[in-house]
């Protein structure tokens, strides 16, 4: 793997139209890590992931690749270097696997250079990663919720980026998929070098799987650091507004949060 | 996480499957249109055998000349199906390009109003301002491109979805209908006649000079498109992906709808709107490929072919009437957009 890529934000606000979500805010993506972003609905989360994709102008402040600032970057170099999975990406009717998962090829390939035996590596080199092999010839909109997710991360991954950004890849799976995903992310970091963030809504998921977590409420960072610095029961009920326990996770000694409801308020005192 | 050389054989294999597909129909397609073509030329009231027909078309080179036959076959038979083939074919590529930006395959020129507008335009010169021939073509082309325009405008809201632009293109193709309707009722009958015939869309007029300008419409319109295309692999999966991916957005959904217009306004100039043809043509050539590809060649191949058949059968259905072309392309393309509308409302996407 070449040396890291290093993606940061500085003074960033961003805003749809009027409505200002991300205000001043700055963020250094530990390169190489595992990075996990989380927060309450609408708290500007998947805005700033855009952000830091450049799929969204900020209205003030900048998102810097490698020092430069990204906007003023040509696209398809930006694409060679960061990938990104948004929400909810559309598959053509009828795309087969393999044609979906290519298209990820789409920024290493111009006008004179079309497919070639490297593009066709990278692609198998993306199924197997994603175990999705067997899936190749397989129409996308005939797979589970589970196969499909996987095979857009192996659309990412056919990017072969060093930095990689998902918003929410574990949203509407069972939890054996979320965990598997998860994993596959962890491969990409440990294995591979890769620098990638995440939107995550699970926070248990979040705290054991992170290298860096950044917990963020009105587009602003409340905490960011390792997990058990960050997941207080003090930091929990600012950003969610919900009072909570946080014992360790007995699998993975990394904080694991007991929410408290209303009903359960008193026995908590013992 | 090892990849082995069978994976990538295995990839290997399945790209190649699909392109031998995508090969298969347009060599398919391709033969059908070449003895649709034959057909053409050899059937008719005035009866020329092969061998004659065979000696008309070569006889610019071999000076063996028959006057009567040449006629027949090289100024009549011949410019006619030769601008069918480019008008279907034009049609069908407008279509398409709409269909895929647009992700829908009600988005077609014909249903979301550019037809209209180059009729209601086509109308009104030749009722108002007593316009005949290639003024009205002129006209008509003027009509699609600012009716286009005027949708593009009134569906952009930071950006068009494509959603706004098939609502606001129904909306635009209700009005210019209203349009057309208050302009037949200030007309006198032979202008309505002429503007009827207009507007059913037809070969009957087809002269060799109509296929020029056309043909060489698509000489420019082609390369472009073709320049355009690649763009739309990623474009296929969202704006944001696509935006990730790297491509330029903006700039491609804009060129490849000016070309889509291009394509419909200068086949609607030469032939009239002639129905469906750009609606079916991209479905059709998708239901072929069975998801091997997005079709842009055999989409225009099917184009062709429709133009050229629903020409023949509109000519020899009846042994004493020669229907418009329009006429068979509007019946069989309703049946289509039924079918189209039944399967689609059943899983649900029409959008």
């Amino acid at each position: 793997m070449s040396a890291h890529h290093q993606l940061l934000a500085a003074g960033l606000d961003l805003a749809y139209g009027d409505r200002q979500i991300v205000s001043a805010l700055d963020l250094t993506l530990p390169p190489g890590k595992l990075t996990v972003i989380v927060g309450a609905n609408a708290c500007g989360k998947s805005t700033l992931l855009r952000g830091l994709a450049r799929l969204l102008t900020p209205t003030r402040g900048a998102v810097y690749l490698d020092g430069k600032p990204i906007h003023q970057l040509p696209t398809r170099e930006v694409a060679t270097v960061l990938g990104v999975l948004p929400q909810s990406p559309i598959a053509p009717d009828a795309i087969s696997v393999v044609d979906l998962v290519g298209r990820g090829r789409y920024p290493h390939q111009g006008w004179f250079r079309r497919w070639t035996p490297e593009d066709d590596a990278a692609v198998a080199d993306a199924l197997a990663a994603t175990d999705t092999t067997d899936l190749a010839d397989r129409p996308v909109d005939e797979l589970s919720g589970g196969q499909r997710r996987r095979v857009w991360i192996a659309m990412a991954l056919a990017q072969e980026t060093d930095v990689l950004l998902l918003d929410e890849p574990t949203t509407f799976l069972d939890i054996n998929h979320q965990v598997e995903v998860l994993d596959l992310l962890t491969d990409l970091v440990k294995q591979r070098g890769r620098t990638v963030v995440v939107v995550l809504h699970d926070l248990n998921l979040a705290c054991r799987y992170a290298d860096h977590l950044v917990a963020m409420k009105s587009g602003k960072i409340i905490a960011e650091g390792r997990p058990v610095a960050v997941m207080t029961e003090e930091v929990v009920e600012d950003v969610f507004g919900m009072t909570s326990r946080i014992v360790l996770d007995p699998v993975s000694n990394t904080p694991m949060i007991v929410p408290i409801g209303r009903h359960h308020a008193e026995q908590t005192v013992t | 996480m090892t990849t082995t050389t069978a994976d990538i054989t295995r990839i290997v294999a399945v790209r190649r499957a699909a392109a031998t597909r995508r090969q298969g129909v347009a060599a398919g397609l391709i033969l059908a249109l070449l003895a649709a073509f034959a057909m053409a030329l050899y059937l008719g009231d005035y009866p020329v055998a092969a061998q004659g027909i065979i000696q008309s078309l070569l006889s610019p080179l071999t000076g063996l000349a028959d006057r009567g036959v040449d006629f027949i076959v090289l100024q009549v038979r011949l410019p006619r199906a030769v601008l069918a083939i480019l008008a279907g074919a034009s049609f069908a590529l407008a279509g398409i390009i709409f269909q895929t930006l647009l992700r829908n395959p009600l988005a077609s020129p014909d249903i979301i109003g550019i037809a209209h507008g180059a009729s209601a335009s086509a109308v009104f010169c030749i009722i108002i301002l007593g316009w005949s021939g290639l003024a009205v073509s002129l006209g008509a082309f003027a009509g699609a491109v600012l009716t286009a325009l005027t949708i593009y405008l009134l569906a952009w809201r930071n950006g068009v979805t494509a959603f706004r632009v098939v609502l606001i293109g129904i909306g635009m193709a209700a009005m210019l209908a209203a349009v057309i309707s208050y302009l037949f009722t200030r007309a006198r009958l032979n202008e309505v006649q002429q503007a009827m015939a207009w507007l059913v869309g037809s070969l009957n007029a087809a002269r060799p000079a109509d296929s020029i300008v056309l043909g060489g419409a698509m000489l420019v319109l082609v390369p472009l498109m073709i320049a355009l295309l690649r763009g739309l692999d990623a474009m296929e999966l969202g704006d944001d992906t696509a935006r990730a991916l790297g491509a330029k957005v903006e700039t491609t959904r804009l060129g490849l709808m000016l070309v889509a217009v291009g394509f419909a306004a200068f086949a609607t100039a030469a032939v009239g709107p002639v129905g469906f043809v750009a609606f079916v043509s991209g479905p059709l050539a998708r239901s072929l490929l069975k998801g091997a590809g997005r079709g842009f060649l055999q989409a225009a191949l099917v184009g062709a072919l429709v133009m050229l058949v629903s020409d023949l059968v509109a000519q020899h259905l009846l042994p004493t009437v020669q229907l418009p072309v329009g006429v068979v392309t509007g019946a069989c393309g309703a049946l289509f957009l039924l079918w189209l509308l039944m399967a689609s409302g059943r899983s649900g996407r029409v959008n």
